[in-house]
């Protein structure tokens, strides 16, 4: 079980949080000039990260805040956590 | 006083007797004794059969590694416990226990013949034979399942209590034998918060079977001395019967404690286990090492056991594991127990050790006390047929026996030890890979992944007197590493070691011919044989994960604990190659078995889920209702009368609301309180349709859909303020549509200024619908003006309702002229019981949710979850009119995919059958044609059916392929049982099409 550090909340096993998937996704602009395959790219198709890889994590049982996370996949270790609209850390591995 | 057991020494109680039983016969033991220590000193070893050749099988060990003794404890009731480690369980008064494998008894076994047909039951045997036919396996199944024996679980509900809870420390000590206390002593000095679990009921470890001096004193003083010390620190906690299982994600260790497994079951109302889940900065694994089994012919005879259990035995419990013993080694631990055998006054025929002229001071020590030492020989085989009653000896040079110089020697005890095997376990949960070890023969721990660290005999330090100091430093160094900078005293220090010769490879033990190899058992569990990989290689499998599924090698309760490396050593040296090349297993959770009644602790039954129910339950309860279960609510499901069934309430139900005055419990609905200057705005991103015209005192009904353009909720939204709104879900939704717009507020809109929060607890909603509600309202509520237009259809008034505060809203999921009351929740029950007090001459009838549902069926208004299923939009279900000309609402972009567009997609729609009393069952699959022909062409399916009284015929709501321009067409829908029900497919709307009703 992991032991997340909530920005607002600080350290908590991971029973409180939910996972919301990749994060920096963002939401298209201007998505009636879109065509369907470019829309379905950004519903559907995630990454498969081996190794460093930022998600939504939300504070669901707990201040409810959502927040990134930047963790490896192989190793489960947390290398980042960030406010939503705060910079990703520099590409650190 | 037993033939076994010695007068005085050891840790039992002597002044404590306790009696037990094992399979029928009445025994005795002493407090302090474990259920195997106490067989063994009634002269029982005999316990068991093996799972698949029946052969007699005795204690082997004397802790975790048993591979031999698993036992049913308990007398046939439910507080039963299958598979226990008899080394393990601890003796008290009363305890009953008996085999599991072996019928009638493990000493007179009907299927013992099966060991006699060893040769025609190879690793695979079960696989090759008894798959075919298939259709047959079921059969065979159960006969082998009965024959093998896998303990008798209760089938009544687990009487005892579980606890589970966390707890936090700096550094965790897993194990308290010498380098475990070491580490615990020099950690709690510095202040650190320490916690330290054993899975022993004593702390000792090792020491326990071999008692040494350390700081000058015998061991058992010092261990209470260690343990005095760490009980006057605050912050060091000590548990006993204390298993880590599994070393998890980030330093989370989980730790089973056995409360009152020790005690007479039912005896205490204490927690049977707690689940301890650990959240330590360090770890530090002492869990010491694990002597491992020998592989020869005939190995698994009662009376043959590990060398370093039949030393616990001894000094630990004062029992005597034979009259005569014959010691087998490849490394000098084994000399330790040969001395102590010797010391007792049993008889030691012989040490037999493997390796050539053998020094230092074992071997010196066992020649100086006239004991036989016979090198460069090994026990080739052995002899008895329920109990050990002699070896047979042999020389070896190199790989081979020397054949014609074999010397038979008569003995009833078998003491073995082919190395030993540091517990790397947590090591290995906790992701680090294990490093093979030229010297010491053994895998220890590689690098750690996690906080953790290995000391002692868990990382391959096998000498006493440097487990120490290397607890000691791990103390220290864990200590300092969480910042507490105190002095970590002095290392307890103990007599080094005399330098010795090193353990030798003796992985397979020859012997004169190689059909023996079908009798050199590595599993014991599992009868593996060295035969058996042998035949796995032949057969293709060189993996070992492979070879270890195909002869089931290490697949036992005990894991393979003291056979897995031989088996490994072996499968590489058929393969021709080392023993890192072929690699070891990696371990994973749980180290022994944890009851699930622990996993679980207190979330069990009501528990488990919390159960919602609303101010009006008790209410509901008095008049009867039955109850729906809808996520965790119990909603009044209908309220029969004597003499009523379901259908027969639900039709009088009905008819109530459309020709009286029915009372509906609405308060489940979900209640979203949204505000801020820009909720409009925010409700027109999530919903499909306008909201910043909306007037104050207005209501709307909304469709929000996920971004693919799916419907995902519904309900109205009242406008409460220019910035104030209510939002209500579905039921079972409310908590997912908070998630919801919570997320697309925070990650995508966190410029909108607006703020929202649950209010579904506070406010309780009754709902009365019928043509008579009107006039039941106007009786209880005088300050708001109830004409037609006054309080128009889709508006909300805020004032009292039989003196309660409330907010009543102007709107119909009926058909009917309806009004929701919302009160505060601690009012909800004050306000229904004045309604039917209001309502009684006017006929007022409670309803439950499956009137709801047909009513609502006749109106073909959609449940959401019920004729929806995540993949409908809005137009499926014929709402075209709902979605607005807006393009920046989620999901509106999905709406317009070549996918959502295609008119061949199910349309939402209505069904009348020919027949109009034929109710189709929900969910029936609908054809185009009755048909049987396979596969069979669907068109569709029914989502809601139901017997409408207000039509006086059966309806149903469908999802048919390209519905809307079916409309008029036949479908059928398909029976379970092959009839088939002919429908005509109409628009979705039954009853009152203009909405007249609602208008009134």
């Amino acid at each position: 079980m992991l032991l997340i550090e909530c920005p607002w909340c600080g350290q908590r096993a991971e029973i409180e949080f939910s996972c919301g998937g990749e994060a920096h996704i963002a939401r298209p602009a201007d998505p009636g000039s879109m065509s369907d395959e470019a829309w379905a790219d950004y519903l559907f198709m995630r990454k498969n990260t081996r190794g460093l890889h930022r998600e939504q994590w939300n504070h669901s049982s707990g201040c409810r805040r959502w927040f990134n996370v930047e963790r490896d996949t192989v190793t489960y270790r947390i290398n980042a956590v960030y406010r939503m609209g705060q910079n990703a850390p520099e590409a650190s591995a | 006083m037993s033939t076994f057991r010695n007068n005085q020494g050891g840790l039992t109680d002597r002044s404590k007797p306790l009696r037990f039983r094992f399979n029928g016969r009445e025994y005795s033991g002493f407090s302090g004794d474990t259920l195997a220590s106490a067989l063994l000193a009634n002269g029982v070893h005999l316990v068991s059969r093996s799972i698949k050749l029946h052969r007699p099988r005795g204690i082997f060990g004397a802790g975790a590694e048993e591979p031999n003794a698993i036992l049913q404890i308990g007398s046939g009731n439910a507080f039963d416990l299958p598979n226990q480690r008899a080394t393990q369980v601890e003796l008290y008064d009363g305890l009953v226990a008996k085999s599991v494998v072996g019928w009638p008894s493990p000493q007179f076994d009907v299927y013992g013949v099966l060991q006699w047909l060893k040769p025609f039951l190879p690793a695979g045997f079960y696989y090759k034979t008894f798959m075919w036919p298939a259709s047959l396996w079921m059969r065979y199944e159960h006969f082998i399942r009965r024959m093998a024996g896998l303990g008798i679980s209760p089938t009544e509900a687990d009487p005892d209590i579980y606890d589970k809870r966390f707890a936090h420390c700096d550094v965790l000590v897993v194990g308290a034998g010498p380098a475990g206390l070491a580490t615990a002593l020099a950690a709690g000095r510095t202040g650190a918060r320490v916690m330290l679990v054993d899975e022993d009921s004593r702390a000792g470890g090792s020491l326990l079977g071999a008692p040494a001096m350390i700081d000058g004193k015998p061991s058992e003083q010092w261990i209470a001395t260690a343990l005095a010390e760490l009980g006057a620190m605050p912050h060091v906690r000590v548990l006993a019967r204390a298993t880590a299982f599994g070393y998890f994600d980030h330093d989370l260790v989980a730790v089973a404690e056995r409360i009152t497994d020790h005690l007479p079951p039912g005896s205490t109302n204490l927690p049977r286990q707690r689940l301890w889940r650990v959240r330590a900065r360090r770890v530090v694994v002492a869990t010491g090492a694990i002597e491992r089994s020998l592989v020869f012919k005939d190995n698994d005879r009662p009376g043959v056991m590990l060398a370093s259990a039949v030393g616990t035995y001894l000094n630990r419990y004062g029992v005597r594991c034979g009259r005569r013993a014959v010691v087998f080694t490849n490394n000098d631990s084994a000399y330790r127990t040969a001395l102590d055998l010797h010391a007792a006054g049993i008889a030691v025929a012989a040490v037999i050790d493997s390796r050539t002229g053998p020094q230092g001071a074992g071997p010196d020590a066992v020649r100086a006390a006239g004991i036989p030492l016979l090198d460069s020989s090994v026990v080739s085989s052995t002899r008895g047929r329920k109990r050990l009653s002699g070896v047979s000896v042999m020389r070896v040079s190199g790989d081979a026996v020397q054949q014609g110089f074999e010397t038979r020697i008569d003995c009833d005890l078998l003491a073995i030890s082919g190395g030993w095997s540091p517990a790397i376990h947590l090591h290995s949960h906790a992701g680090g890979k294990a490093r093979w070890d030229e010297t010491t023969l053994c895998f220890v721990p590689g690098d750690a992944l996690q906080q953790n660290v290995s000391a002692g005999a868990a990382a391959g330090n096998f000498d006493l007197a440097q487990s120490l100091a290397e607890g000691h430093a791990a103390g220290a160094s864990t200590a300092a590493a969480c910042g507490f900078g105190g002095s970590p005293g002095a290392s307890p220090t103990a007599a080094a070691a005399a330098a010795g010769s090193a353990i030798s490879p003796l992985w397979l033990v020859p012997s004169p011919a190689p059909a023996d190899d079908a009798r050199k058992f590595v599993d014991f569990q599992n009868d593996t044989t060295a035969a058996d990989i042998a035949l796995a290689v032949r057969e293709g499998y060189h993996s070992i994960e492979h070879v270890k599924r195909y002869t089931a090698l290490g697949f036992g309760t005990d894991q393979g604990k003291t056979g897995n490396i031989n088996g490994m050593a072996i499968l590489a040296k058929t393969l021709g190659q080392s023993i890192p090349e072929t690699g070891t297993t990696t371990f994973r959770p749980a180290y022994t078995a944890a009851a699930f009644g622990a996993l679980a602790g207190a979330d069990t039954g009501a528990l488990f889920d919390p159960v919602r129910v609303t101010p009006m339950h008790e209410w509901h309860l008095q008049a009867g209702a039955l109850f729906e279960i809808v996520g965790q609510w119990h909603r009044a499901w209908y309220y029969p009368h004597a003499g009523e069934d379901m259908h027969a309430a639900v039709q009088r139900e009905c008819r109530a609301v459309r020709n009286g005055v029915g009372l509906l419990d609405y308060s489940t609905l979900g209640k979203i309180d949204i505000r801020g200057p820009d909720a409009a705005e925010f409700l027109e991103r999530v919903y499909t349709n306008g909201w910043k015209g909306l007037g104050v005192h207005r209501c709307r009904y909304g469709v929000m859909l996920g971004e693919d353009g799916m419907i995902f909720d519904d309900g109205v939204t009242t406008r409460l303020g220019d910035q104030h709104f209510l939002m209500t879900t579905t039921t079972g939704g409310a908590a997912r549509v908070l998630s919801h717009l919570e997320r697309w507020h925070q990650t995508e809109w966190p410029d909108l200024k607006v703020w929202m929060t649950t209010v579904s607890d506070q406010w309780s909603t009754a709902v009365i619908a019928g043509p008579k509600s009107r006039e039941l309202l106007s009786r209880v509520c005088t300050d708001i003006d109830l004409a037609r237009e006054a309080f128009p259809f889709m508006s909300c008034r805020e004032g009292s309702v039989a003196g309660i505060r409330a907010r009543v809203l102007r709107v119909s999921f009926t058909g009917e002229l309806s009004f929701e009351i919302m009160v505060p929740a601690s009012r909800g029950l004050a306000l229904f019981q004045a309604l039917e007090v209001a309502g009684k001459d006017l006929g007022i009838t409670p309803y439950g949710t499956e009137t709801m549902h047909v009513l609502r069926a006749d109106k073909g208004f959609i449940i959401v979850g019920q004729d929806t299923d995540g993949s409908m939009t809005p137009q499926d279900m014929g709402m075209h009119w709902i979605v607005g000309k807006r393009c920046d609402f989620i999901g509106w972009r999905s709406l317009s995919r070549e996918y959502s567009t295609d008119p061949q997609r199910k349309h939402f729609v209505g069904l009348l059958t020919d027949d109009p009393k034929a109710v189709i069952p929900e969910g029936a699959q609908l054809l185009a044609e009755p048909s049987t022909v396979i596969p069979a062409q669907m068109v569709g399916h029914v989502s809601s059916s139901y017997f409408s009284p207000s039509v006086e015929r059966s309806i149903a709501l469908a999802l048919v392929k390209g519905g809307q321009q079916r409309i008029g067409e036949k479908v059928h829908a398909a029976l379970a049982d092959g009839r088939f029900i002919a429908a005509t497919i109409t628009k979705p709307l039954f009853y009152d099409p203009a909405g007249e009703r609602q208008n009134v």
